[in-house]
């Protein structure tokens, strides 16, 4: 019998690395994410599910060690777990009426790290990124470029840029450029 | 680039964000299969056009991805407000005037007359 040939999964931006001194481009590690959408009335019964209180304000973010939920809109939320946990399960035994689709694998990141982060997001995305009015825990669904992405601001000089994975190359190689004029 | 003021996200953000989703307020017929052609036409089809303050649709499609209204006039392309889905029409304090410098059509055929 003919060996058997086994597929092996290939994350979209493997071993690439990009950017600058004054902001580093890095493919973000797997993770599990959950697109999440609910009503006011289920909120409390997801967050004790989930073990992370969803945000309710615009803009705004939870997190529990390496799990995170970012508001995206007033009834949606993304939630991601860096560790890969099960977040269907865990969404799905808070039995409050919710619609959880699984994006694991639609949705792949970078993290832009350094000084110039900000301008090297900034080449592509028109929001305001200013500490004062984008702070750290901010979130946001938005532009960059032609691409739809999530910016999370996950420290001071730290963002992890969420979008789909079809995308993946024209987000990093616009991330890359913008990193690297942010050095001049 | 015009700055929308989001009514869900509650700030202003680039326009890149938005998406226009025509005419608001536009009650579609509880009588659909009754109603006549014309009727229909009306509901359907025909549409004020004004040159001035306009009331629509817009959608935060890569934001909150919300439908809102707003109150736009047509001749400056300024918001005059937004509010969400499903409140009535506000009252505009003032028929919002059109700084003079807005090149119109017809203002720019009047010179070159």
């Amino acid at each position: 019998m003919a060996d058997q040939a086994m597929a092996t999964r290939k994350a979209p931006l493997d071993g690439l690395r990009g950017g600058s001194p004054a902001a580093t481009v890095i493919p973000a590690a797997p993770a599990s994410r959950v697109a999440l959408r609910a009503s006011a009335e289920a909120v409390s019964a997801l967050s004790a599910a989930l073990g992370v209180t969803l945000p309710v304000r615009p803009k705004s973010s939870a997190s529990t060690g390496k799990r995170h939920v970012l508001w995206l809109g007033p009834d949606e939320w993304l939630v991601i777990d860096e560790d890969g946990a099960d977040l269907m399960s865990a969404a799905a035994s808070s039995n409050a009426l919710h619609s959880a689709v699984d994006v694991s694998h639609r949705n792949t990141a970078v993290i832009v790290s350094g000084p110039g982060a900000e301008v090297a997001i900034n080449s592509g995305c028109p929001q305001d990124l200013s500490l004062a009015v984008f702070p750290v825990g901010a979130c946001s669904r938005t532009t960059f470029g032609k691409a739809e992405i999530v910016l999370f601001r996950a420290a001071e000089d730290t963002f992890r840029v969420e979008f789909w994975r079809s995308f993946s190359p024209f987000v990093f190689g616009l991330l890359s450029e913008g990193a690297v004029d942010a050095a001049h | 680039m015009l700055l929308i003021y989001c009514p869900y996200c509650e700030e202003e953000r680039a326009e890149l964000e938005f998406r226009n989703g025509g005419d608001a307020h536009i009650a579609r017929p509880t009588n659909m299969a009754e109603i006549s052609d014309e009727e229909f036409e009306a509901y359907f089809f025909l549409r004020e056009n004004p040159k001035g303050v306009i009331f629509e649709r817009w959608r935060h499609i890569h934001g909150c991805g919300r439908f809102f209204n707003a109150a736009r006039d047509t001749v400056s392309d300024r918001f005059i407000t937004t509010y969400k889905a499903g409140e009535p029409k506000p009252v505009l304090d003032a028929e919002p005037k059109t700084p003079a410098t807005v090149e119109t059509y017809e203002a720019l055929e009047g010179a070159a007359q």
